[in-house]
């Protein structure tokens, strides 16, 4: 009978973790900031909902807290307006946004992590609902409030905006882009440092189209290297500026 | 209610009581001590650490150190991960051999290897000059860390920065023993073997792993592998690697050398085929090196490590 139970338990828990759940309360990692961060990315009335569509892949520990790489997915939507990555206990919680446009809804980055804490991806799909996923990434800590390495050496303003870059044609008729720019990424929590970062980042094709669109935040790696699929296997273009309105551009052909 | 059920109760009774009376003898032992040393050669001996990573558990001892007894005294060859591993070291010294350390050396500033030094404070601890510069740079640094990773064990521990020992391939005499001193770098960026000629024992410190997953934080896999090519014309009989057990042929260096050109290739190859860090921590991995302890943390540790220098060859500047 105990037997039965036990099995009936784990069965309800199972499909509970499989089905989406709406109470707010339920967040599934159990961060002590979870409902800050409801208040702080979405509006009062908006609904949010966890969805484990939405996936968060990092290693368990991040290893240079200066750089976690993490790998963000949100397959089985039938539209994305717009991708939010934070993390609950990082002192600069706002990471990025991506607005997939025609890309797979596939982003990785690295990022400077400050202690152990939640990364999530809320997903914004076409009917106004924020689906939320993530994971938790442990973490010695100090990442965000390090100096950069670029701003204790000079060399770093002559390659500002530096883009370096390549397109992986895929024999389904996609490509991979990966690339890196050189930026400070300054996060203005470093004694003496202002903030200063790259902010705005469009991938755009051949005829003119908006591919994807990336705002970048204080916690992305310095010289972030960034990784994303895109339709087609033609060149793109790369454009962008940072907060201090320097301009970043570039052109990259398979 | 059976027989066979009765003494199945009572032995677990028994069982329980026996864990109850167990544990606390147990958890009062002190983590991060050295084990007993071994006699590897006349006069040369070995301090075996676990093949595991840092751990509360282990409090540290993970690593191999060793020593040798000379007329002048005994010369240590690494000090461990804390200043509770460094006393029993030197204690379990001047037990074993009536006589105490006169000179110790750091093969390289990684904590587990460097952090008992403050154990001989009366003693001259010496090491290259790369690896003082590390200590005095990021000594406190490591420390705090290792303090997160093994708790306790490290009461008291603190970095010790030590003299410069300013070689670039010397031969010694302590004590009637000849003692040639190979500073080379690649697993760090600077890495001391000694080789002690009488017996043709080669400590090489964390040049060479054996059975366990070498590790990556500060390494450069190409002058690394020129270390080891260097390390491998020794005639040496016995080889004790930093992590794993001491070999009397050259199977230690071999498998450091193969895994290390393989976590080259793999690396390449991933970023050749524009992979990122999470795709390539995923990947499939051969069963010839998933066997080594901790190899799957190693891995992912070592991606960290090593992706974004490899990675950037594949981006062209646009």
């Amino acid at each position: 009978m105990l037997t039965r139970l036990l099995c009936l338990a784990a069965l309800v828990s199972a499909l509970a973790s499989f089905a989406v759940v709406a109470d707010e309360s339920a967040d599934p990692l159990r961060s002590p900031l979870w409902s800050g961060m409801k208040a702080r990315f979405f509006d009062a009335d908006a609904r949010v909902v966890f969805d484990e569509r939405v996936r968060v892949t990092m290693p368990a520990d991040a290893e240079d807290s200066l750089n976690v790489p993490v790998e963000v997915s949100a397959e089985g939507f039938t539209h994305i307006e717009r991708m939010v990555v934070f993390a609950d206990l990082n002192p600069i919680p706002k990471i990025l946004e991506f607005e997939p446009g025609s890309a797979r809804p596939w982003l990785a980055f690295r990022f400077k992590v400050e202690q152990a804490t939640p990364v999530r991806a809320a997903v914004l799909d076409g009917d106004g609902t924020w689906h939320v996923g993530g994971a938790w990434i442990s973490a010695a800590g100090g990442g965000c409030t390090m100096p950069s390495v670029a701003a204790g050496s000079p060399l770093w303003q002559e390659r500002i905006g530096e883009v370096a870059a390549r397109l992986w044609p895929r024999e389904d008729g996609s490509s991979r882009l990966r690339f890196r720019v050189i930026h400070p990424m300054d996060t203005g929590l470093a004694a003496g440092i202002p903030v200063f970062y790259l902010e705005d980042l469009a991938v755009v094709g051949d005829d003119g189209s908006m591919l994807a669109r990336l705002a970048l935040y204080e916690p992305v790696s310095e010289n972030p290297v960034i990784s994303m699929d895109l339709p087609g296997n033609g060149p793109v273009r790369l454009q962008g500026r940072d907060t201090q309105g320097n301009a970043v551009s570039a052109q990259v052909a398979p | 209610m059976s027989c066979g059920c009765l003494i199945a109760m009572i032995l677990r009774c028994a069982l329980v009581l026996t864990v109850a009376l167990a544990a606390p003898a147990h958890s009062s032992e002190l983590s991060g001590l050295p084990g007993e040393p071994r006699e590897l050669a006349e006069g040369v001996w070995l301090f075996e650490g676990k093949r595991e990573h840092f751990s509360r558990d282990n409090g540290g001892n993970i690593v191999n150190t060793g020593f040798i007894v000379t007329d002048a005294g005994v010369v240590v060859f690494d000090a461990g991960p804390s200043l509770r591993y460094g006393r029993a070291q030197r204690e379990s010294i001047r037990r074993v051999t009536g006589q105490d350390v006169v000179r110790v050396y750091i093969s390289h500033a990684h904590p587990d290897h460097f952090l008992g030094s403050g154990a001989y404070d009366d003693v001259p601890v010496l090491a290259l000059p790369t690896t003082a510069a590390t200590i005095r740079d990021e000594g406190e640094a490591l420390t705090a860390n290792l303090y997160l990773l093994i708790g306790g064990a490290m009461a008291g521990t603190r970095p010790q920065v030590p003299r410069t020992l300013d070689v670039e391939e010397t031969e010694l005499d302590i004590g009637g023993r000849h003692l040639r001193l190979l500073a080379l770098d690649g697993h760090s960026d600077g890495d001391l073997a000694l080789f002690d000629l009488r017996s043709g024992t080669l400590f090489a410190g964390d040049l060479v792993f054996f059975e366990r997953a070498a590790t990556t934080p500060n390494a450069d896999i190409e002058r690394w592998l020129a270390a080891l090519a260097n390390l491998d014309e020794l005639p040496y009989k016995t080889l004790v690697p930093g992590h794993g057990p001491a070999v009397l042929g050259d199977e230690a260096i071999a498998q450091t050398r193969d895994y290390l050109g393989w976590l080259r290739q793999t690396l390449t190859d991933a970023a050749e085929r524009g992979l990122e860090m999470n795709e390539v921590m995923r990947a499939a991995l051969p069963e010839q090196f998933r066997r080594l302890a901790v190899f799957q943390a190693e891995w992912a540790r070592s991606v960290s490590h090593l992706y974004p220098a490899i990675e950037l060859r594949t981006l062209p500047v646009r």
